[in-house]
């Protein structure tokens, strides 16, 4: 616990992901907060613990066909199809902003074999800026027929070797929900050398226009995100932070402080604010606040205290 | 890069325009003083995890005093929602966003079908403003039937354009669509034409507009989750190919820009 003129105290709130030291655990979700600036004035950005941007691929992608979300119950289904503006006009036209706000940026990559995932991986190694590469391992193999690569341990392995080899920094596999075991594949990427593991990303989900008769979103299905989604996420989380021994990142419905508590006594080390921040902005640094809070009034040494904590006997 | 707010706005004024239409004035400071015509909030209609999302609306008028007026149709739970809240109450406003009209000098024509009226009474001030003649702008109202025409007719008025009504039952004004009375008119070709409403409306006019050489904008609509660029849920194909977001590069488009499948 750090103290400041007058008695003031300042909650110890730094966490490590691997090498990576962050001054707080709270991160945005990938392709929640687009590319940060658009949030700049409507929070603090320099308070996060770390700044997650929207998906990037080797080549420019222009999405799926409009409609591409929908609102469920407690929650939203998407399917942008990957929309991004590429590597290389993310290094361009992005990172040199990103690079002025002093947080930890990391850059999530996705990619249709593990040639593009290399290649990515080479051109944001060049650049100081990035702090760490967040693998997105649910994109279909091209090669194999279309399989997620997230969805079969020994391809996820090999992703996440591919990456993990030709980057300068820390690696976290971000993986999917929609596997029947998800800590074969945790176990599978720790053997492959991630730093860290975060979870999870949206499950599948669809949702039905009656009065048409048809899909509501043009993909037909889509990835659900929200409050909706984290029960499972916790359960998920919980179930690999008995299986792995590299930090966990925690992500699915968290809007509170409270939310976030209860994923880090589950076993995350940090966490990610995602759909939270299309209904409030200001989601991630208020959540920052309430751990902050919460570290004071229950008197803790530091958040680390609470990583893992649960007591379930 | 645009300055948003996210304030707690309090509705100071709830109008029952008709059955199904609804006016709200809010205190809104910071997002009232900021707002351009054309640009859209998105307002939360609860406080609780459902629903979830934001909605988005067009800015009906906005005043560098404060005052901020949405004009919406009550047309599922987020607006019944909307609808319901008292006098008094506080609301989260998040805006202004996206790129509103662009202001030219020439005479107007202002056509708005339905709710595509709201967005066109805080441009009409603000043409009003421009040092030009307003008694050369014609504003085209129109809607299914009296009740959706009339209680707006005046708001419009006292900027001294001349308003032009329809109606789909012809309960009020001339019966018909807003493009039928749009062709009786005759226009000057450096008449720019500022349009709101549903899609079959737009497509109408963009097809009037090229034929007679004006000049002709659009405010779209789609569903939205952020507003502000960060979900790309929003996407519109264009004629070039491609996608625009409705949230961010509109709700304003040159309707020529556009794919119109009707």
């Amino acid at each position: 616990m750090e103290y400041l003129n007058g008695g003031v105290r300042i909650p110890d709130l730094r966490v490590d992901i691997g090498p990576l030291s962050l001054a707080n655990p709270v991160m945005t979700a990938s392709g929640t907060f687009g590319y940060a600036r658009e949030f700049e004035s409507l929070l603090n950005l320099r308070r996060l613990g770390a700044i997650i941007v929207k998906g990037i691929s080797l080549h420019p992608r222009s999405g799926n066909p409009p409609p591409r979300i929908i609102e469920t119950a407690c929650g939203m289904l998407n399917a942008i199809g990957l929309q991004n503006v590429g590597v290389d006009r993310f290094i361009v036209e992005k990172i040199p902003y990103l690079g002025t706000l002093g947080v930890p940026i990391i850059v999530n990559i996705l990619g249709d074999s593990l040639d593009e995932y290399r290649h990515i991986t080479e051109k944001l190694s060049g650049c100081g800026t990035v702090a760490a590469i967040e693998i997105n391992i649910s994109c279909p193999n091209v090669k194999k027929g279309g399989v997620a690569f997230g969805a079969d341990p020994a391809m996820a392995a090999a992703v996440t070797r591919t990456v993990r080899e030709a980057a300068a920094v820390p690696v976290i596999v971000k993986l999917s929900p929609n596997v029947t075991d998800v800590t074969v594949i945790a176990k599978a990427v720790e053997d492959g050398g991630a730093t860290a593991v975060s979870l999870i990303n949206t499950l599948i989900g669809m949702a039905i226009d009656l009065k048409r008769r048809r899909p509501a979103l043009a993909n037909v299905c889509g990835g659900l995100s929200g409050p909706a989604i984290k029960p499972v996420a916790l359960r998920m989380v919980y179930q690999v932070a008995q299986a792995v021994s590299i930090p966990i990142i925690g992500i699915g419905g968290i809007a509170t402080a409270e939310d976030a508590l209860e994923f880090m006594l589950a076993g995350a080390t940090a966490v990610q604010i995602g759909t939270a921040n299309f209904v409030n902005p200001r989601a991630s640094e208020e959540v920052v606040d309430g751990i902050g809070n919460y570290v004071l009034q229950e008197k803790l040494p530091s958040v680390r205290e609470v990583i893992g904590a649960l007591e379930t006997g | 890069m645009m300055t948003q707010y996210q304030e707690k706005a309090v509705v100071i004024r709830r109008e029952q325009l008709s059955a199904d239409n609804v006016r709200l004035t809010f205190e809104c400071p910071d997002i009232a003083a900021a707002a351009y015509p054309g640009q859209f909030v998105m307002i939360r209609v609860g406080t609780g995890n459902d629903p979830l999302l934001r909605r988005p609306f067009s800015i009906h008028q906005a005043h560098k005093e404060g005052l901020l007026q949405v004009y919406f149709k009550i047309v599922g739970r987020g607006t019944e929602m909307l609808a319901e809240v008292g006098e008094g109450a506080e609301v989260s406003i998040l805006g202004p966003l996206g790129r509103g009209f662009r202001l030219v000098e020439s005479p107007a024509c202002l056509v708005g079908g339905g709710l595509g009226i709201a967005p066109l009474l805080f441009l009409a001030r603000e043409l009003s403003r421009l040092q030009r003649d307003c008694g050369l702008d014609t504003v085209i109202l129109g809607g299914r039937s009296r009740s959706e025409v009339e209680p707006l007719v005046k708001d419009f008025e006292q900027f001294g354009m001349t308003v032009v009504t329809t109606t789909d039952d012809g309960s009020y004004g001339q019966r018909g669509f807003v493009t039928a009375a749009f062709s009786s008119l005759s226009l000057p070709a450096s008449c720019a034409v500022y349009c709101c409403g549903p899609e079959p409306m737009m497509a109408g006019m963009n097809v009037l507009c090229r034929a007679r050489g004006n000049s002709c904008q659009v405010s779209v609509e789609s569903v939205m989750a952020c507003g502000m660029g960060a979900c790309l849920g929003c996407s519109k194909p264009t004629r070039g190919g491609g996608y625009v977001h409705v949230c961010v590069d509109g709700p304003v488009f040159d309707a020529e820009e556009m794919v119109w499948n009707i």
